[in-house]
């Protein structure tokens, strides 16, 4: 029985929940306010943090356990004592209705100090987090309206970004797990709109239609990043012959209002992460060529390029199983593509033969045996429900982590096909431009997947044109040219 | 010395010629059981003494881009298992022109053997991935030709695992998963030529 002395309260609800961030995903966590003081459900808290909660009669209050340390609250003082260490609350516990409430900061003075992960209340930001998440906090100024306009982004602490750029909008993509933004400011000059929310964790910036192509430089400090952005006027008349891009690349959606579109790739695009794996590297040298060539040198480069023409063209972020000539096995491969829940997955490599007259670009994705086959069939049903954190449970698709590709086979195929078209635009293909093969580094990709062997370094021709920027623009452009087909494919209605 | 006598030496002496030629050749067999086949390609007609079958065996076409299965002579094993080292060793020795070797000049066959399930392991040095030439093509080509050379031969076999140096290896240069067994594919076998 709950013998409490504690004031009846009529509680209204505060302008936003609070948001609870976790691994798991995130869900609101309701508050309430009671003379200007935000509070939080004893009985929501217990759900959340597994928390079990008695009435104590002897303390005047209420004693919350979890994994045998103790919180005793006070029912009438603004303090509770913490495994034995009083802290200061901001109001007393109060009851609406039949329900205890405790003040919000109860969370981060008491919650916190006994439970296992870390517990970060964000205000401000109306962030709970709960676990070991990166989170950057990101704010946004403007610091001239010009023109040129310069805008300034701070991300704390220093994380890697990405940044995509154009004449209608400049896309900044921080890699956090979630950001934290502060308000961003009014619009100013040639910078029509700025969206900062923590439902993604990028920024984008709309820019007038008289706006020219943005120019962004990133700095890093210890403590954090900076993204600066100057916005000059466009040309007068020569919008795109000034800049241009090169030739072949698609265009991007022309800003042809008064204001480009509300930047819909925002709203949940399929494309947000995609993988390059640059083959071999390290003590693995891959194919030599007749004049030494190397197989891991010449996917490093082609990576690269395709990495700034992704990111600066598509805004999509790019990562990168290897940035430099470093050994990197076919797992790690695999685990920074699923650990970065990338959407998509390319391999690149350059051939060999066993004769000097075998050329052209090949694809592969991957071909399953009788267990892949099996494992893709019932990926369905091996199910799991898992509780999580909330107190909810989420449903877990089982499947052993080497045949993770064997559920998105079908999707491969598409972007296998997509690539192959593709580069057939660009150059000569080999003897079997499209296979399925039994390739170790696709078997374990948990997203859809391909290799593209670009060419075969044990051609004498192949290996010397490999190497010119011209050959391997083209191959770039070809294998861009297919993500953006494979991207419109992913969102395109599932009947398609 | 009587007539009599000297046909006994002459018989003794010819019995000890046949048989140090038969001792000479089965230690030649021992001693370099790799050695490569006369370039005229098909070997002498087979000793009397050591019988020999017809084996499909798979090399590269001449222009590197395919499998091609060509019919060649190797002894006769005892059993599926013996049968198949035999089988195999011949497919490590060099490819007979036109065709091109896939399999890394120098790599040894250590163990084969083939489970009740029809499982068969075929056990290499360790030449077969740090002397090979890489790219996926002929990595596929390499895997494949040992594949599909002991599946077309020895029907107690349906699946094949290319171990290297008695353990379960990741790939041969970087591409082709070797973790599972293969089953025979002739997607890459582009011809068929007649027995060498």
């Amino acid at each position: 029985m709950l013998v409490l002395v504690v004031p009846h309260a009529q509680g209204t609800a505060p302008p936003s929940p609070l948001t609870l961030i976790s691994r798991d995903g995130r869900r609101p966590v309701p508050t309430t306010l009671v003379n200007g003081q935000e509070f939080i459900a004893l009985d929501d808290l217990a759900s959340l943090f597994q928390l079990a909660v008695r009435d104590d009669a002897l303390a005047g209050g209420v004693t919350v356990s979890y994994k045998g340390r103790t919180i005793v609250a006070s029912a009438d003082q603004p303090m509770a004592s913490v495994n034995g260490r009083v802290v200061t609350l901001p109001a007393a516990m109060t009851r609406v209705g039949r329900r205890l409430f405790v003040p919000v900061d109860f969370i981060a003075r008491a919650v916190a100090p006994i439970y296992d992960t870390p517990i970060d209340l964000r205000r401000a930001s109306r962030l709970l987090i709960v676990g070991n998440i990166r989170v950057a906090r990101v704010t946004t100024r403007i610091d001239a309206v010009g023109p040129p306009t310069r805008a300034t982004i701070e991300v704390t602490p220093a994380l890697l970004v990405s940044q995509a750029a154009d004449a209608g909008r400049v896309l900044v993509r921080v890699e956090a797990d979630v950001i934290d933004p502060a308000p961003p400011p009014a619009p100013a000059g040639l910078i029509d709109q700025i969206q900062t929310g923590t439902q993604t964790t990028t920024v984008a910036i709309a820019l007038n239609a008289r706006a020219g192509t943005p120019r962004v430089s990133t700095t890093t400090t210890t403590e954090s990043t900076r993204v600066t952005i100057e916005v000059p006027l466009a040309a007068p008349s020569q919008d795109t012959s000034t800049a241009p891009p090169p030739p072949a690349l698609p265009a991007l959606p022309a800003p042809t209002g008064p204001a480009p579109p509300a930047l819909p790739a925002l709203s949940g695009p399929k494309l947000q992460t995609m993988v390059i794996d640059p083959g071999h590297g390290g003590d693995d040298n891959g194919v030599r060529g007749p004049k030494g060539t190397l197989e891991k040198q010449v996917a490093l480069e082609v990576a690269r390029k395709l990495k700034t023409l992704i990111e600066t063209r598509l805004g999509v972020r790019v990562v990168m199983t290897r940035d430099e000539d470093r050994s990197v096995s076919p797992d790690e491969r695999d685990a920074i593509a699923n650990n970065s829940k990338a959407d998509l997955f390319l391999s690149l490599h350059a051939n060999g033969a066993p004769s000097a007259d075998v050329k052209g670009t090949e694809v592969y994705y991957l071909r399953l045996d009788r267990a892949g086959e099996e494992a893709r069939r019932s990926t369905a049903a091996t199910e799991l429900v898992l509780p999580v954190i909330s107190g909810g449970t989420r449903p877990i698709d089982v499947i052993p982590w080497d045949l993770a590709q064997a559920a998105h086979v079908d999707a491969s195929s598409r972007f296998a096909s997509m690539l192959e078209e593709e580069l057939e635009k660009r150059g000569p293909m080999g003897p079997r431009p499209l296979q399925q093969a039994p390739m170790r580094v696709l078997s374990g990709a948990n997203m859809p997947a391909a290799l593209v062997e670009i060419g075969y370094l044990t051609s004498a021709d192949q290996e010397r044109s490999i190497q010119s920027a011209d050959v391997q623009g083209g191959l770039v452009q070809g294998i861009y040219d297919a993500i953006v087909r494979f991207r419109a494919f992913l969102e395109s209605p599932p009947s398609q | 010395m009587s007539r009599k006598h000297w046909l006994q030496a002459a018989a003794a002496v010819a019995v000890i010629i046949i048989a140090a030629v038969g001792v000479s050749q089965l230690l030649e067999r021992m001693v370099a059981p790799a050695a490569p086949p006369q370039s005229t390609a098909a070997p002498a007609a087979p000793a009397a003494s050591v019988p020999h079958i017809i084996a499909t065996l798979y090399y590269g076409t001449a222009d590197g881009q395919a499998l091609a299965a060509v019919k060649r002579e190797v002894p006769l094993g005892d059993g599926p298992r013996a049968q198949g080292r035999q089988i195999l060793e011949s497919e490590l020795e060099a490819a007979p022109a036109p065709y091109l070797s896939l399999i890394p000049a120098g790599t040894m066959l250590l163990a084969f053997y083939i489970t009740d399930r029809g499982d068969a392991f075929v056990d290499l040095r360790p030449e077969v991935s740090t002397m090979h030439p890489g790219g996926s093509t002929n990595e596929l080509l390499t895997v494949y030709a040992i594949v599909n050379t002991v599946t077309a031969n020895l029907q107690s076999v349906e699946r094949v695992q290319i171990l290297i140096n008695g353990k379960q290896a990741d790939t041969l240069a970087g591409h082709v998963d070797l973790r599972r067994p293969f089953e025979r594919d002739t997607s890459l076998v582009r011809e068929a030529k007649g027995t060498q």
